[in-house]
């Protein structure tokens, strides 16, 4: 299989400092590709860059074979890109249902005028919500989010915020999905479910994944690559083997022996 | 607790038959209000004020569609009213056009009026947004005030409506006034539960998330000033014709202040709580305006004025036990009105336990 998002020397600076300096990347289609690196690598960098939150000063973007350098967070969420941030942004006062349900926002069609004149069941804007709800529960059903399911987010726990997000994310029926940090302050036993998720949205949606994680059991566990950054540099990529023992990535962890 | 059957009931305006039952009454009450009050003077107002809060009422879903779902304020409401009134009545005095037909229109003139102001919105929030739409609101009355086409300063005079061939009374205005405000907020409870409502939420909760989900923010907040413009015309145009008589000054600043206070006092973020914050607040506005008739408060602070400050100054009281009143609302439930029935409701529904 071919690749699906293509990164080519891309470079970014914030006032003098290079967050990502010509760092170049291929992700294949259906992979779990993973970026590590210590803090402030420039993991979270790259991802704002791939989803149009930033725009590089340099260097070009490739999904699908179309260049995506310049487009708009919402242009690229159009093109099929769906992603998580590190800090939960949750619509904190929409029920579940209602968070998953904007994910849906790009296949729906309905405007000011349908939306507040629909009549019954039959309206054009209702059978549409009525549809797009029955896709939601699937991805309820997916993640095991039930009994959230009309609760506000914010009454929510941390590891349930952190699914619905994963939710919101899938409702976008994305190709390509960006996972930052998807594990993040969570408990062993929902690092345990949040491994299977990311695998089942993997091997049954077909979605590709770029993953973005500081816990080495989960990201071993999972990625089929690895890309390693230390100081918006890239240091090492290839298979989780390689990159365990992989010298630069030792020393950018560990540090350097003293002789 | 309710079980859900099938997905539309999600989305149905009528959740309950208890909603159900309780929005007929409702209706019933309105299409008798006028009756009881020429009959029994309820709580002493007049038709006059009703329609006075309807129309208020209007203005603060509107508002409230921009401040409490979509995280914009705007301090430059007024500005949109006074659109309004004006269009509406230059519409039917100039080119004769049935009130009909020239409402709709105002209400667009309106809201195009709100898309422009919603541009320069894209780039600023918080109080930096509040100045901006300040200074909107001033300048459309400074620029209606020096316009000649406008009346200059003596401003219009509505012309009177006739239906039926017989000219329309108060009571006439309160009907129509009354359908179009019913007609007006259920259609922004249905907006509030379709996808664009749900984009104007995803907004004020998460700018960033709503983009990276695909929602295009530049469209999406112009659109809601557009959308709250449009209300806000609508109204406007309703304001002349109780009125029967508009003048560039009375859309002042305290105006846009005091529209944004309705929403506030009855609830951000919900469709029923800014209609009661517009009926409290217009209610009492008015009534504090005549404080020394009302009985036993009224006497007192009289005489208590003459003994310690000048009679003239009594109109003031009615200001400070205004903004008292607002002060200890806020202070008591950020989620004013609408937070108080809200307790109330959760309290009924676990009772006795």
């Amino acid at each position: 299989m071919g690749s699906i998002l293509k990164i080519e020397n891309l470079t970014i600076s914030f006032g003098g400092i290079k967050a990502v300096n010509n760092v170049s990347f291929e992700v294949e289609k259906g992979s779990i590709y993973s970026i590590i690196g210590p803090n402030g690598a420039g993991k979270t960098t790259i991802f704002n860059c791939i989803s149009g939150i930033y725009s590089p000063d340099s260097g070009k973007i490739y999904f699908k074979g179309d260049e995506i350098t310049r487009l708009k967070p919402y242009q690229v969420a159009k093109k099929g890109i769906a992603r998580t941030f590190q800090n939960i942004e949750l619509f904190s006062h929409m029920s579940t249902m209602d968070n998953l349900m904007l994910g849906r926002h790009i296949h729906m069609k309905t405007g000011v005028w349908r939306g507040a004149t629909f009549i019954n069941k039959n309206s054009k804007a209702a059978r549409e919500e009525i549809e797009h709800r029955q896709k939601v529960e699937e991805i309820i059903d997916f993640l095991d989010l039930q009994a959230s399911r009309n609760q506000f987010v914010i009454n929510l726990p941390y590891g349930t915020r952190k699914l619905v997000e994963l939710g919101r994310a899938l409702a976008l029926e994305p190709e390509l999905i960006l996972l930052d940090e998807p594990s993040a302050g969570m408990n062993l036993e929902e690092k345990m479910d949040m491994i299977f998720s990311i695998q089942d949205i993997r091997d049954d949606l077909g979605i590709t994944v770029l993953l973005v994680e500081h816990d080495m059991n989960l990201i071993m566990g999972v990625s089929d690559r690895i890309l390693a950054l230390n100081f918006g540099e890239k240091i090492a990529e290839g298979l989780p083997e390689e990159i365990q023992k992989h010298p630069e990535v030792l020393k950018a962890y560990l540090g350097e022996e003293e002789k | 607790m309710d079980i859900k059957r099938n997905y539309y009931e999600d989305i149905e305006l009528f959740k309950s038959n208890t909603i159900l039952v309780w929005s007929i009454l409702f209706l019933l009450f309105l299409a008798v209000l006028p009756w009881l009050i020429v009959k029994y003077h309820l709580l002493g107002l007049s038709i006059y004020i009703v329609n006075l809060i309807t129309v208020h009422a209007i203005v603060a879903v509107g508002l409230n569609i921009l401040v409490g779902f979509t995280g914009q304020i705007s301090m430059g409401h007024a500005g949109f009213f006074a659109l309004g009134a004006f269009s509406t009545v230059i519409l039917v005095l100039n080119w004769s056009m049935p009130l009909f037909i020239a409402l709709p229109i105002a209400g667009f003139v309106s809201s195009a009026f709100g898309f422009i102001l919603g541009l320069p919105a894209l780039r600023l929030k918080g109080p930096y947004l509040a100045i901006a739409t300040l200074g909107f609101g001033m300048t459309i009355t400074t620029v209606i005030k020096h316009m000649e086409f406008f009346g200059g300063r003596m401003g219009l005079q509505a012309p009177k409506l006739e239906l039926f061939g017989t000219l329309m009374k108060d009571v006439h205005f309160y009907y129509m006034i009354m359908i179009i405000a019913v007609v007006m907020v259920i259609g922004a409870v249905k907006l509030m539960k379709t996808r664009v409502g749900r984009a104007f939420i995803a907004i004020r909760d998460s700018d960033i998330a709503a983009e990276a989900m695909g929602v295009n923010l530049t469209y999406y907040k112009t659109l809601a000033f557009a959308v709250s413009a449009f209300y806000t015309g609508i109204a406007g145009g309703l304001y002349a014709f109780i009125l029967g008589f508009i003048n560039p000054e009375s859309f002042h600043l305290i105006m846009s202040i005091t529209f944004l206070a309705m929403v506030v006092v009855g609830g951000l973020g919900s469709i029923m709580g800014p209609i009661c914050g517009a009926a409290l607040m217009t209610f009492l506005d008015i009534k504090l305006q005549a404080i020394q008739d009302i009985s036993l408060i009224g006497p007192a602070l009289v005489a208590f004025s003459q003994k310690y400050m000048s009679l003239a100054g009594i109109s003031n009281i009615a200001v400070i036990v205004y903004g008292l009143i607002m002060i200890l609302i806020v202070l008591f439930e950020p989620l004013g009105i609408f937070g108080f029935w809200i307790r109330t409701k959760r309290y009924w529904k676990t009772w006795p336990f």
